[in-house]
């Protein structure tokens, strides 16, 4: 029970402000950020009042058939009825929204320069590996659960599992496309204004499925080149010829917390941690989990499911089974509260 | 006036010519005239007793086995919906630990699965095998012991399954269990196997009951019941069961190659070695949406019956009703993949569903204007069913137009595996089934009861269910919009979702009480009878409402119009003094009339089978068979296979029974010959519909071997050589002959003469053949290197190999059988049921091996 309680009170701390569409009214669905969800808006509200229309139509119809006046009723009680009601109208409706259905899907599918941004996520269960391409396909950085980009260009997002059949959402920028084993799906995303929107898992892929999410983020131009050009600064890496090497230099003004004397990194790697997941520019480099080379900079931690502070790291660390029951991050409950924090503090750092 | 075939058809079906040669004058002579000889009604009454205490487990009259298989659906809806409602205890709130993650999966994948196998698809059919031959005024369906054991295998399995909740072993890969969630690597546990070995024979039992519907619809119906008077619900079910024999073979192959994968590593959906796991998708959607109409259309037909009656007036457009009822089924096995938009299909491709999606909507809006106009044609009563008829009209409609909606591919990318569907998919199987159900059980509940309903608490009924559906599922269509997708056991605070689930939990519990109010007044009123029923208490107009006893009608009447009780009043009278066809017993067994399929004229009276333990035995140990097999408990799984073969020899040994009697006075002095064999027999044509489902079978086993191919011909070997084929297609050609020749040798005997050890020697040499040229055909493919473990090709050639040797298997069995009741003599011509049935499975194995080994030796070839 007091699992519980500490997870609930970690989670109902969560900013709403890490998201600014996910959530919010209008339902994200109906509220697009870019050309691939603006016109399926439109044809959102177009079927949604023919659905009201048309149940108003034939509750309008039983009506009459019921209460009406007999004049109605014996215009209605015929097999005349059933051509036009049943037949002739369905056809023109269905007809209509056919030839708008096909010709939207075709161009929401036309292809996009070759030359444009691609962005590879493959899923995992219960998360998300995100790695930004080069025009060679070559991996340039990689992160997780999070996925960033300019406004205003369409980004090729290919999609790829590594277990089971996941499927990628981000509802304000374009319909879902599934993350199938053994294929790679591509889906063009484009946001037209900056902001953060929420995104998820959206098929069934076992235990925790609620809790996989992530966050995208759309930045304006002067924005994003700043993002891109911190990122290459900091860590420059190539990471399809990556090798454990030496440690990048660290001010010492955040390299050690001045209230905490124990020394994060070393723990970090005593505790196993590195096994699964991969620090660039350290012996961290493990591929199971989530890469946490930039993890310090990410608004999100479980995936999506709790804001990114030093309380939330460490109580991911310690107890991750409660928060998220199943994933495959053992509880690292051995590690005493003040290790846990020395870990969190050292993994803020990784920017 | 032209005659093609079509026209004859239709001149036939509308009574004008002849079907049979049988003379249409004679039906003048109905109702007879002539006083019936005294004591004629007590001796039906004499056969048909059936046992009471514990010989009740071996009735097979459909008023029992119809009456058990309706309560035992109806537990299992009852069982699922318990689960619902721990669900939505679940998600009344963000974050909540009333379920644990796992044991919501299992939950829903539980409710998913007990809903369509266990309760929807079952229910229709239980309703199906206990309106139908009253309504069709048979004394009972063809093959009474074949309901029984199709009930009884399903409710020991299916009880069995379900009990696999209470002890963590529930499947929980959700109710397509899509792989490779469901495959070995992810899912280790037997909880998967649950699901593919119970639903499995599930399956089997809802193809056992569909045989019997389609030779039951076709041909039992009341002489004179031509295609175009027969009751709307006939014609739903015989679609509805047509439907079955081709959809269900999908998902059966479906289970057997993902049991196959993860029992021996066979990687039919493993993508590293030349699998896919969207093949699975489309073996299971190929199934997954015609069941969907597999539901409907049953209980829509029941709508259309139940629409006239309360409008007290015939059916509008009911030609046009019977076109929308086949035009769904066609159009239905067209539309599977629009289940899969999101997948990554080529545009072409979803273009295609989502036209066949829209197509698919016509027929519906056809019944529902159907139903509307009969309305207001006639002149509604209110009642407990006219409320549900119309409450459900409502909702479906509501349903449909939010399946338009998903059929849009551009929406649905956006709304797939929401709840948008969550919402679309109950609304359409609530106003589509359960509602028509409860408004059936409130409208036959007179057949089955002394005592009629109460009509005040039905109107509480439906009030509380009919405001509990919109309460839970209109606000789902909002989560859905508001980005919650499907099957999460639980979401976030702080994004909007609470109020709206905390409504749906409240409108859960709402639908809840009223269900609850429902068993309540069963409980109180509902007492079962076989003959001191509570009668027609809303006024139907057709033959199920004949004064009936557990022999069903007195004498069966002659059927003119689609309502025969509202256009000839004295029909009750007649059909109870014994004024029509068959007053008595000819022959002093259980016996009905066969009528021919579409004018239904008399052709011959078959014998029926009585109180059997047989069937359950069959039941019993065919469960036990897959239940020993997922625990992994495979001495005994061997052991109750055996018994339960042991018991269907068995049950088929009264088969050929020698009577004095050949012809049969039906009444009037009309005389028809009794048990009859070849393409007029009813048995001939169930064993056809068998074989078309072992066909599907095979061609959905090919269509896989193909679609693997397409996706990754890398990893695919050149087969063996030609000369091996052709031995392997003349050993095939060879079996096929020698089992006519056996037949012929049989008809060539003298009458009631025993013709030796001929005729079933050169069956037995015939399955011998069919052995060897497996033998062949398997060496053949492991000696050219193929192995099943290491490619697609590998397990889809070899899925296809082990098919037909269990086909050859079957074959051998039969023709030990045969030889064996040779031996005692029984095997007596010139015609002879056992034999042509054997015969002809062998001649059919032939043919299934010539396809399975021509197809994938010669294509693609290397």
């Amino acid at each position: 029970m007091s699992q519980r309680i500490s997870m609930v009170s970690t989670m109902s701390n969560a900013p709403s402000d890490v998201f600014d569409a996910w959530w919010d009214w209008p339902p994200p669905v109906l509220d697009p950020a870019g050309p691939y969800a603006d016109s399926v808006v439109v044809l959102a509200w177009a079927l949604i009042g023919m659905g009201v229309v048309v149940t108003a139509i034939v509750v309008a119809a039983l009506y009459v058939a019921i209460k009406g006046p007999d004049h109605w009723k014996t215009k209605l009680g015929g097999e005349k009825a059933v051509w036009i009601g049943g037949i002739a109208f369905p056809s023109v409706v269905l007809t209509g929204l056919l030839v708008w259905g096909l010709t939207l899907t075709a161009s929401l599918t036309e292809p996009v320069p070759q030359d444009t941004m691609r962005i590879r996520v493959t899923g995992y269960m219960w998360w998300f590996d995100v790695e930004y391409l080069d025009a060679d396909g070559n991996v340039v950085m990689r992160d997780a659960n999070e996925l960033h980009l300019p406004v205003g260009e369409p980004v090729v997002v290919e999609l790829a599992s590594e277990d089971v059949i996941h499927s990628f959402w981000v509802p304000n920028l374009s319909g879902k496309e599934d993350m199938i084993p053994g294929r790679v799906n591509e889906l063009v995303i484009q946001a037209d204004r900056a902001g953060r929107y929420g995104g998820v898992c959206a098929e069934y892929c076992g235990g925790p499925h609620a809790l996989m999410g992530f966050v995208t983020v759309a930045h304006d131009r002067a924005d994003w080149e700043a993002w891109i050009e911190g990122r290459s600064r900091l860590r420059p890496e190539i990471v399809d010829q990556d090798v454990p090497g030496e440690v990048p230099a660290i001010t010492p003004a955040v390299a050690r917390d001045a209230t905490n004397s124990l020394d994060g990194r070393r723990l970090f790697m005593d505790s196993g941690c590195a096994a699964c997941h991969r620090i660039a520019g350290t012996e961290a480099n493990g591929l199971a989990g989530p890469d946490l080379t930039r993890v310090g900079s990410r608004m999100t931690l479980g995936a999506g499911i709790l804001p990114n502070n030093r309380g939330t790291m460490i109580g991911w660390i310690g107890d991750s089974q409660s928060i998220k029951p199943g994933n495959r991050m053992p509880s690292y409950d051995m590690l005493s509260a003040e290790e846990l924090e020395a870990i969190a503090i050292w993994l803020e750092q990784q920017k | 006036m032209s005659t093609g075939p079509l026209d004859r058809a239709r001149n036939a079906m509308e009574g004008r010519t002849s079907e049979t040669g049988f003379d249409h004058e004679l039906y003048r002579l109905f109702p007879t005239h002539r006083p019936r000889p005294e004591g004629e009604v007590e001796e039906l009454e004499k056969i048909w007793d059936n046992p009471t205490g514990w010989g009740l487990l071996t009735v097979v009259n459909n008023n029992y086995i119809g009456f058990f298989y309706v309560a035992a659906a109806f537990l299992f809806f009852l069982l699922a919906g318990i689960l619902a409602l721990g669900m939505r205890v679940q998600l009344a709130a963000p974050l909540q630990d009333f379920l644990p993650p796992d044991t919501y999966n299992r939950f829903f994948t539980m409710h998913g699965t007990v809903m369509m196998f266990l309760f929807a698809v079952p229910m229709v059919e239980a309703i199906g095998i206990m309106l139908l031959p009253q309504m069709l005024a048979a004394r009972d369906l063809p093959f009474p012991r074949l309901s029984a054991y199709a009930f009884w295998a399903y409710f020991v399995g299916g009880l069995c399954f379900f009990a696999s909740i209470f002890v963590g072993l529930a499947p929980d890969g959700g109710w397509f269990m899509y792989p490779p969630l469901t495959s070995l690597t992810y899912s280790p546990g037997i909880n998967t196997d649950f699901w593919l070995l119970g639903i499995g024979f599930i399956e089997i039992s809802a193809i056992a009951g569909a045989i019997e519907i389609i030779v039951g619809v076709l041909r039992t119906r009341a002489p004179g019941m031509t295609l175009d008077r027969m009751p709307m619900f006939a014609w739903a079910m015989l679609v509805f069961a047509v439907m079955i024999v081709i959809a269900f073979p999908s998902v059966i192959l479906g289970t057997l190659l993902l049991e196959l994968e993860r029992a021996f590593n066979w990687p039919f959906f493993d993508p590293a070695r030349g699998g896919d796991p969207l093949l699975w998708q489309h073996l299971f959607w190929f199934f997954g949406h015609p069941e969907v109409y597999i539901i409907f259309l049953p209980a829509a037909g029941l709508m259309s019956m139940m629409v006239a009656t309360v409008a007290r007036t015939e059916l509008v457009g009911y030609r046009l009703n019977v076109l929308a009822l086949v035009a769904t089924g066609f159009i239905s096995f067209g539309v599977w993949a629009h289940h899969m938009f999101a997948t990554g299909m080529p545009r072409v491709s979803t273009g295609y569903f989502s036209a066949a999606s829209m197509a698919v909507s016509l027929p519906a809006g056809i019944q529902v204007f159907c139903w509307i106009a009969t309305l207001a044609a006639g002149k509604i009563r209110w009642s407990t069913p006219a409320l549900f008829v119309v409450g459900s009209i409502g909702i479906f409609v509501m349903g449909g137009l939010t399946g338009v909606m998903v059929g849009m591919v551009p929406f649905d990318w956006q709304v797939h595996d929401t709840y948008f569907i969550v919402a679309h998919l109950h609304y359409v199987l609530l106003g589509g089934m359960v509602f028509p159900m409860f408004a059936a059980f409130y409208y036959w509940n007179g057949m089955t009861s002394k005592n009629a309903l109460s009509e005040r608490m039905g109107k509480w009924v439906f009030w509380l269910m009919f405001t509990g559906l919109h309460v839970t599922f209109l606000p789902m269509h909002l989560t859905g919009f508001m980005g919650m997708p499907r099957r999460v056991y639980t979401y976030l605070p702080d994004r909007g979702l609470d109020l709206l689930n905390l409504v749906s939990t409240i409108g859960a519990f709402v639908i809840a009480a009223g269900v609850l109010l429902f068993l309540f007044d069963l409980a109180r009123r509902f007492r079962f009878t076989t003959s001191e029923d509570a009668g027609n208490v809303y006024g139907g107009g057709t033959l199920e409402w004949l004064p009936t006893g557990m022999y069903s009608t007195r004498s069966i009447p002659l059927v003119r119009s689609r309502e025969p009780l509202w256009d000839d009043p004295d029909i009750c009278d007649d059909v109870a003094e014994g004024r029509y066809f068959l007053p008595n017993t000819v022959t002093g067994l259980r016996e009905t009339i066969i009528t021919s399929p579409i004018n239904a004229e008399p052709q011959y009276l078959q014998l029926m089978p009585g109180p059997s333990p047989w069937p359950i035995g069959a039941a019993v140990f065919t469960a036990a068979f897959f239940l020993a097999l997922t625990v992994q408990a495979y001495a005994f799984s061997a052991f109750a296979g055996v018994v339960a073969l042991v018991c269907v020899l068995r049950w088929l040994w009264e088969t050929d029974r020698p009577i004095q009697q050949e012809t049969a006075d039906i009444g009037a002095g009309i005389v028809v010959p009794i048990a009859i064999t070849g393409p007029s027999s009813h048995g001939w044509w169930a064993l056809n519909t068998l074989m078309v489902v072992m066909g599907m079978i095979v061609f959905m086993a090919i269509f896989s071997y193909l679609y693997l191919y397409g996706i990754n011909p890398e990893v695919w070997i050149a087969p063996p050589s030609l000369p091996q084929t052709a031995g392997i297609a003349a050993l095939l050609v060879l079996a096929l002959g020698s089992a006519r020749l056996s037949r012929r040798i049989l008809a060539s005997k003298p009458k009631g003469a025993f013709p030796g050890q001929a005729p079933w020697l050169m069956a037995a040499i015939g399955a011998a053949l069919l052995g060897a040229a497996i033998w062949w055909d398997w060496t053949g493919w492991s000696g050219a290197g193929l192995d099943p473990t290491a490619s697609g090709q590998g397990a889809t050639v070899f899925a296809l190999l082990a098919f037909q040797a269990c086909t050859v298997a079957i074959a051998g069995i039969m023709a030990l059988y045969l030889g064996y009741r040779s031996g005692r003599g029984l095997l007596v011509g010139p015609s002879n049921v056992t034999l042509d049935v054997v015969v002809r499975f062998i001649g059919y194995a032939a043919l299934q091996g010539l396809a399975c080994a021509l197809v994938v030796r010669l294509f693609p070839g290397g």
